[in-house]
């Protein structure tokens, strides 16, 4: 069986002046799936949907999106797709269900009154839905732009940074959101600085900086790129040098020592390594045990260890993206 | 063409909706012509040379066309103002015909501007000012004034799609208040020195105001004014006929190209 893309893109290029914003973007999303576009502020991530969402001509390069050439058949593309981001929003001087009802309209979508209900009822806005939207919330807002991008039943929906800046009610309401359409089978590509919402949602994760994506493959693949770390703390200081001797055959990793707590650790790419086998096996050696921890890789450990060799200004933006994360 | 119709009646029953959410601006739009008529009649006029009553019938035309060039700004400004929120990108995303979103606003504003041209001559009526020439002519004077409100507001489009910040578009929106001051519209350019009567009487609201004054029989074109204003009704169109010819098409590729 061979894979359907819902979005495929070769060498997507496009540059502001002197600034090469997206340099020879190729992505692919299998259709049905989520896709997670992961990188650090100026990535190029805002660009890359931009241009597949067909909001910016690119300079080279091609893409098929739901099917359509992006350029030749944007129309076609714009019937497929819904787009939500800061920069694709919704009127605020309009009530909610004006605006619904106006996208409805113009996506010539039949019974255009009975979708924006529908919708509003399933984003939980029917009791806000005739005030205007600028007295909206911030999860109310990005509800609202999500109900906005789904009037047409999108084949292939793009949020950008669906979730910044919401408090963890609004972000799980989203992600709930997200969920459901891919259930029903829309293909999502989001875009996030979150590597916890790249997690939760993403079957495939893209790293993109600088404009290129740089590494594709499943949470899982990412963190067994890291590996989980194990740390365990001994009696007595002459315990260590056994302990390590465990740890180095069990993880394959090299060991580090914290002469002060008498705490060996040491990486796994091991992913089936779990916590009881370690104590067990250094139990068997006779090493004093303490306290062990199997801790397994987050995606924010991928993140760094993956961009850590990038230069002074990605460790700023990496900083940047802590911040916003905290 | 029917999709075009289509759409940009969907996105003028958007502009309308607005106004009734927002019926501040709505207010402010309407009355600060008035304010202005009343302040230029009986506080300007108080000082002028000429008798007021014949100042009052001068002025009212310059005041509707000082008001149809206030498309400049609130053109630009809803333009900008839909950039800058995102709303444009959201229509953009949308596959409608991408002279639909810039011709539905438009088309909105000249039916707000034709409503609100309505007080603004009830006021002037009031104040003593008369159609003076004949039924036909009065209409096409309506008719000229709606069409330059038409094509500044494209002027206005534009620039707000160039600017595209909320910010400078009100700033530079301000700064277009000048644009009436340096005309014919308040009062007469026979006065003024030589190379600014010149300037004034190239600009458009000098040629659209004469036109105004002698469609409605208020005043006879003047003696020995630059083309536009001595030929004021073929000056007008060829104005409107220019800044459409300029804006549309530009307005129209910068709207589907979307550049940032």
């Amino acid at each position: 069986m061979t894979t359907t893309y819902a979005v495929l893109s070769e060498g997507l290029e496009k540059r502001f002046g002197q600034v090469r914003a997206v340099r020879g973007l190729d992505l692919a999303v299998a259709a049905g799936t989520v896709c997670g576009v992961l990188g650090p502020n100026g990535a190029g991530k805002t660009t890359a949907v931009r241009l597949l969402t067909t909001l910016l001509p690119p300079d080279a390069g091609s893409a098929r999106v739901a099917g359509h050439d992006l350029v030749r058949e944007a129309d076609a593309v714009r019937r497929r797709i819904g787009v939500t981001g800061q920069y694709a929003s919704v009127d605020g001087d309009l009530t909610g269900r004006e605006n619904l009802r106006l996208f409805a309209r113009l996506h010539r979508v039949p019974g255009a009154a009975a979708r924006a209900a529908e919708l509003l009822g399933d984003l939980g806005l029917t009791e806000a839905a005739d005030r205007p939207a600028s007295t909206y919330s911030g999860g109310m807002r990005r509800r609202l732009d999500l109900a906005a991008s789904l009037v047409r039943r999108p084949d292939v929906l793009f949020l950008d940074e669906p979730t910044t800046g919401l408090d963890p009610a609004g972000r799980n309401r989203i992600w709930e959101a997200v969920r459901r359409l891919k259930a029903d089978g829309t293909t999502v590509l989001l875009t996030t600085q979150y590597l916890e919402e790249a997690d939760q949602l993403a079957d495939t994760i893209a790293l993109v900086d600088r404009g290129r994506v740089t590494q594709t493959g499943s949470p899982a693949e990412f963190k067994a790129l890291v590996g989980a770390h194990a740390e365990v703390v001994v009696a007595d200081p002459d315990a260590m040098a056994k302990a390590a001797a465990v740890l180095d055959q069990l993880t394959g990793g090299e060991p580090s020592f914290d002469r002060e707590r008498n705490a060996v650790g040491a990486v796994t790419r091991d992913i089936t390594l779990t916590l009881p086998r370690l104590v067990r096996e250094l139990d068997a050696a006779g090493v004093p045990l303490l306290d062990a921890s199997l801790r397994p890789p987050t995606l924010d450990d991928v993140f760094l260890r993956l961009t850590a060799t990038e230069g002074p200004t990605d460790t700023e933006e990496l900083t940047d993206t802590k911040e916003h994360a905290a | 063409m029917s999709t075009l119709a289509y759409d940009g009646t969907a996105l003028l029953g958007r502009q309308l909706r607005r106004l009734r959410n927002n019926p501040g601006l709505l207010i402010l739009t309407q009355t600060m012509p008035i304010t202005m008529l009343l302040f230029f009649a009986y506080v300007l006029g108080s000082a002028l040379a000429m008798p007021g009553a014949e100042y009052r019938s001068f002025l009212v035309p310059g005041l509707l066309v000082a008001t149809a060039a206030n498309g400049i700004m609130t053109g630009m400004f809803q333009a900008a103002q839909d950039t800058h929120r995102g709303v444009t990108d959201r229509l953009r995303s949308l596959p409608i015909s991408r002279a639909a979103v810039p011709l539905g606003q438009a088309v909105a504003d000249l039916v707000v501007t034709a409503a609100g041209t309505v007080p603004l001559l009830l006021v002037g009526l009031a104040m003593g000012w008369r159609v003076e020439g004949s039924v036909l002519g009065a209409v096409g004077a309506v008719g000229l004034l709606l069409l330059f409100r038409f094509a500044t507001t494209w002027a206005g489009i534009l620039l707000g799609l160039l600017t595209r910040s909320e910010e400078a578009a009100g700033q530079l929106g301000g700064a277009t208040f000048v644009l009436p001051l340096l005309s014919n519209a308040y009062i007469p350019t026979d006065g003024m020195p030589g190379w600014l009567r010149t300037v004034a009487e190239w600009n458009p609201i000098s040629a659209a105001t004469t036109a105004l004054r002698d469609l409605f029989g208020n005043a006879p074109v003047p003696d020995g004014a630059a083309w536009p204003v001595a030929h004021p009704v073929a000056g007008s169109l060829a104005w409107c006929a220019v800044l459409l010819a300029v804006c549309v098409p530009l307005a129209v590729r910068r709207y589907a190209h979307g550049e940032r």
